[in-house]
């Protein structure tokens, strides 16, 4: 099935996700931050459509934005407390932190001034509908032991967000 | 104007290192901590972001299972990182990155 208005549906969600970012980083209520970045996230997962990785996307939205973002909904819910919404927002550095944003910001416009012609202009023809089978053949073949590693990660986490939180240990 | 029009992967690359500038910014210059593991989360969305435009390009899967690895490990950290704030914010009843300095010099 070819791809239609490619550009307008690029900009868009780019557009969504930009505002979402910026909407994450300056809201005073960190509800409103959690629920730009779920938008952001979504979008995210639309943009994944378009380079043709339905599994990732689902993922995306299953895991990030309905599981880790509810998560932390959860936790604003227990530690956010009103006084906290009327203080000042930025912290007692924010000088030195927009001094080194700048200077990431002029790396990355050096990085891509200077390599801008790298990038072939290839149309792949990947086959599309058979993305999960070959990710999962992938994954529980070639890269078994990261899986298994990951899995194990994860119940590190467990247990060490169960301690963590914990009135007594 | 034509070559804003074709969208390469240098477009997705583009969108995904702004992001990250975004999430850097949140990260140095916010002072609610939950905040600041939001802004994490935005920047390991930027590379999730590069790394599935590779492999885009390049055709293998590989970039994607690596972005399904990354956010695996976002959950992971992200757990964990919110059980630490619970654990500070019972100790000191703020949310306030300024206030952890016990071990300034």
């Amino acid at each position: 099935m070819a791809p239609v208005a490619t550009p307008f549906f690029f900009y868009l969600l780019s557009g969504i996700m930009l505002i979402g970012g910026i909407l994450v980083i300056t809201r005073r209520n960190p509800v409103h931050s959690a629920v730009a970045l779920i938008i952001t996230l979504l979008a995210q997962a639309s943009i994944y459509l378009m380079l043709y990785a339905p599994f990732v996307a689902g993922v995306q939205i299953i895991l990030y934005a309905g599981g880790i973002m509810v998560l932390f909904l959860f936790v604003i819910m227990l530690v956010s407390i009103d006084r906290s919404i009327r203080e000042r927002q930025f912290n007692s550095q924010w000088i030195a932190g927009i001094i080194a944003a700048t200077a990431l910001g002029g790396l990355f416009i050096a990085v891509y001034s200077k390599g801008k012609d790298i990038f072939p202009d290839r149309a792949l023809s990947v086959a599309e509908g058979d993305n999960t089978q070959k990710i999962a053949s992938m994954l529980y073949g070639q890269y078994m032991f990261a899986f298994e590693i990951a899995s194990l990660l994860l119940l590190v986490a467990i247990i060490g967000a169960v301690v963590m939180a914990k009135k007594r240990i | 104007m034509e070559s804003m029009l074709h969208i390469t992967t240098l477009h997705y690359l583009v969108l995904g290192a702004a992001l990250f500038l975004l999430g850097v910014i949140g990260v140095l210059t916010r002072r609610n901590v939950v905040i600041v593991l939001m802004s994490i989360e935005l920047i390991l969305n930027a590379v999730n972001l590069n790394l599935v435009a590779f492999s885009r390009l390049w055709g293998g899967l590989h970039g994607q299972i690596f972005a399904i690895f990354v956010i695996t490990d976002a959950a992971a950290e992200a757990a964990v990182g919110l059980g630490i704030l619970i654990a500070f914010f019972r100790n000191k009843e703020t949310v306030n990155i300024d206030e952890v300095n016990l071990l300034k010099w």
